[in-house]
């Protein structure tokens, strides 16, 4: 075995949750090179198309804006229950049932005119995600069924009402019956920032959440509670905060605001509804809130981050004709790399003192 | 319903119990051992992309089957490695297995979507098979089906009235006094880990080779979620385990029942029935927490380390 063992820190490394995401990113790069170059590509060539040329014009900017809208919606909700250590793995569904409510009214309305088609599909997207988030909270506090259990179960239950919805009563009839529905009117599509982009408004949806829930967090009562529950639960219960209630919050506003990126990405980005409204932004937002260290603006940049692999995937795609899931792969291999270097938050690597060896032949439990 | 149909429900509903009664008997072991895999997922996409690539290549499915295997024993490797080695939270790396299983089953497997191949032929055994209604339920399967019931009996066995099942238990539910009376905690806890990769492994196998021979990202479909829920379910019993797999296993092929009876139904609306079952069984399990935690291992999820 090597002569280095963990040993535990007086206190955590506040320096050490900083740098952890650093050295992830950095192994994850490492990594990514050595796997392009298995893979018989130049590693410097593919880093490069992976992670620097999706961004070398204003459209490449434009287009990672796109993504980091639902990136950082999703994750600011997921933000507040994994404070409040609610392991709330559901995002991706409510992402889904706030495009389909959303999608749903925006197609009952569709020869309507007027400014207030919008905010009205808006909303019923957002309350459809919020319900759905309701159904967690419901089982959670009423039924103490496992959260991250009945969040999956509801994520796949929320892709088969998309299916249905797009096989059966929300298809186009005049779509030579592929499953997707009618594309929406123009007074129900969310307005780009320009003619050129396809970015949308909902990048100030994301950054009003950023900063609403920043303030929530650190400015009111009611985040610090949320904090609390999820450091102490019994010093939460004993100052009489109201653990259901707080639960109950949490999981409303993840449930809204994934439901607001849903309905904003079949609104903005796609324009009608079809099988493959969601690319897993509700996944990849978990990744996003550990890698931004569970802050707003931490948060802000790995969504960029996340957002960067989805093109970079693209772009390798494309122009290495490596697949498409690549993406999926640099995300996992992210989220391990940061799990390991965060034990240096509250262990440090020190060799082993002699007195372990001849411990370890008595105690075969470390070898 | 006539006879024949029936016998047919039966039979499909033991096949598509099998790759969950192999993950859910992986999975109790390694929590019985005090250690929560929330990984299952990842770990079947993986044994089901790499067998179903070694079958290609190899031409074998049975080396499809090995290779399989060992796909699920090295994504436990690494939740072994950094959730007892390094103790980190198990939960986290658990969900991180399964979202790196997903990503690098997705993109290992790229280049073999849509291929066919021939998968796993049934093997009816001789005589037994033989015997009306029975026979064609119980003994017409193909060889997977068979060593799902033998890895039951063996774990069965194992728990009831062996060493190895008390030393399992004895890490789970107190680590330290484990410790002190000489048991070595980390490697049981390798050991158990890995076994339950293995069998996850064999879990994917089933699906790629077996039940859909056919390889496609995500396959399982949230089989491993179901199985975790089906072990607390279980209350951590082999039996119990086997027998909650075949209700699943029903839930899941409840399409074909209706059509036998004449219904017509939308695919996607019954395909949410054994999500929608799982919810429910949590709620069940959850409203007698007490039991529940009785029978709960007392050390699962918390991480380990014996002092110098």
């Amino acid at each position: 075995m090597l002569n280095i063992t963990l040993e535990k820190r007086p206190s955590d490394s506040k320096a050490m949750s900083y740098l952890s995401p650093l050295f992830a990113i950095l192994l994850t790069l490492v990594s990514g090179g050595l796997l392009f170059a298995f893979l018989g590509q130049d590693p410097f060539h593919a880093l490069y198309t992976f992670f620097i040329a999706p961004l070398t014009d204003v459209y490449g900017w434009t287009e990672l804006g796109v993504k980091v809208a639902p990136l950082t919606l999703c994750a600011m909700g997921l933000m507040l229950c994994f404070k409040a250590k609610i392991w709330n793995i559901g995002a991706e569904g409510q992402f889904i049932i706030g495009g389909l409510g959303g999608g749903y009214i925006a197609l009952e309305l569709i020869a309507a005119e007027g400014a207030w088609v919008l905010p009205c599909v808006l909303f019923f997207g957002t309350l459809s995600g919020l319900l759905w988030g309701a159904l967690t909270a419901l089982l959670k506090t009423r039924f103490h069924a496992n959260e991250i259990l009945t969040t999956i179960m509801l994520n796949y239950i929320a892709l088969n009402w998309l299916l249905y919805g797009v096989h059966v009563p929300l298809k186009d009839p005049d779509g030579f019956n592929f499953p997707e529905s009618a594309l929406f009117s123009d007074f129900a599509t969310l307005p780009a920032l320009s003619d050129d982009y396809r970015l949308n408004i909902s990048i100030f949806f994301a950054l009003f959440a950023v900063a609403a829930i920043w303030a929530l967090m650190s400015k009111t009562l009611l985040g610090f509670q949320i904090s609390v529950l999820g450091e102490d639960k019994s010093a939460a219960r004993f100052a009489g905060f109201k653990e259901k209630r707080l639960i109950w919050f949490a999981l409303l506003t993840c449930g809204a605001l994934a439901g607001l990126a849903g309905v904003c990405e079949v609104t903005g980005t796609v324009g009608q509804l079809n099988p493959y409204i969601a690319p897993g932004y509700g996944y990849a937002a978990i990744i996003v809130v550990f890698l931004g260290r569970m802050h707003p603006v931490g948060i802000v940049f790995a969504s960029m981050l996340l957002a960067l692999t989805y093109m970079g995937g693209e772009m390798a795609q494309m122009d290495l004709s490596l697949p498409k899931s690549l993406t999926g792969l640099f995300q996992g291999m992210l989220l391990f790399y940061l799990l390991a270097c965060d034990l240096l938050i509250s262990y440090r690597i020190v060799r082993k003192p002699a007195v372990r060896m001849i411990n370890s032949s008595s105690n075969p439990a470390q070898a | 319903m006539d006879f024949e149909l029936f016998t047919n429900i039966l039979y499909a509903t033991l096949r598509t119990g099998t790759p969950l009664i192999l993950i859910a008997l992986g999975e109790m072991v390694c929590e019985k051992s005090g250690v929560l895999n929330l990984g299952q997922e990842g770990m079947v996409l993986m044994g089901a992309a790499l067998g179903f690539i070694a079958a290609v290549i190899t031409g074998h499915a049975g080396l499809g089957i090995i290779a399989a295997i060992m796909a699920g024993m090295m994504m436990s490797l690494l939740f072994a490695f950094l959730s007892v080695t390094l103790v980190s939270n198990q939960v986290a790396t658990g969900l991180a297995l399964t979202i790196f299983g997903i990503g690098l089953s997705g993109f290992l497997g790229a280049g073999y979507v849509g291929m066919a191949i021939d998968g796993i032929a049934a093997f009816p055994i001789p005589f037994l098979s033989d015997i009306p209604f029975i026979g064609a339920v119980l003994f017409s399967h193909d060889p997977l089906v068979y060593l799902s019931w033998l890895m039951f009996g063996l774990i069965f066995y194992c728990f009831r009235s062996t060493r190895l099942g008390l030393t399992i238990r004895a890490v789970g539910e107190n680590p330290e006094a484990a410790n002190a009376i000489g048991i070595p905690v980390m490697k049981v806890r390798y050991g158990a880990i890995l076994f339950g990769g293995a069998m996850s492994g064999l879990a994917g196998a089933y699906l790629s080779l077996v039940y859909t021979p056919m390889w496609s990202e995500g396959m399982s479909a949230g089989r491993g979620w179901i199985a975790l829920a089906l072990v607390v379910f279980a209350s951590w019993k082999a039996e119990r385990i086997l027998l909650g797999a075949y209700l699943f296993g029903a839930a899941s092929i409840m399409h074909l029942v209706l059509q036998g009876l004449g219904f017509e139904a939308s695919p996607n609306l019954l395909a949410m029935l054994p999500y929608g079952a799982t919810i429910i069984v949590l709620v069940i399990i959850a409203s007698d927490a007490a039991k529940a935690k009785l029978s709960t291992p007392l050390a699962l999820g918390q991480p380990y380390r014996p002092q110098v």
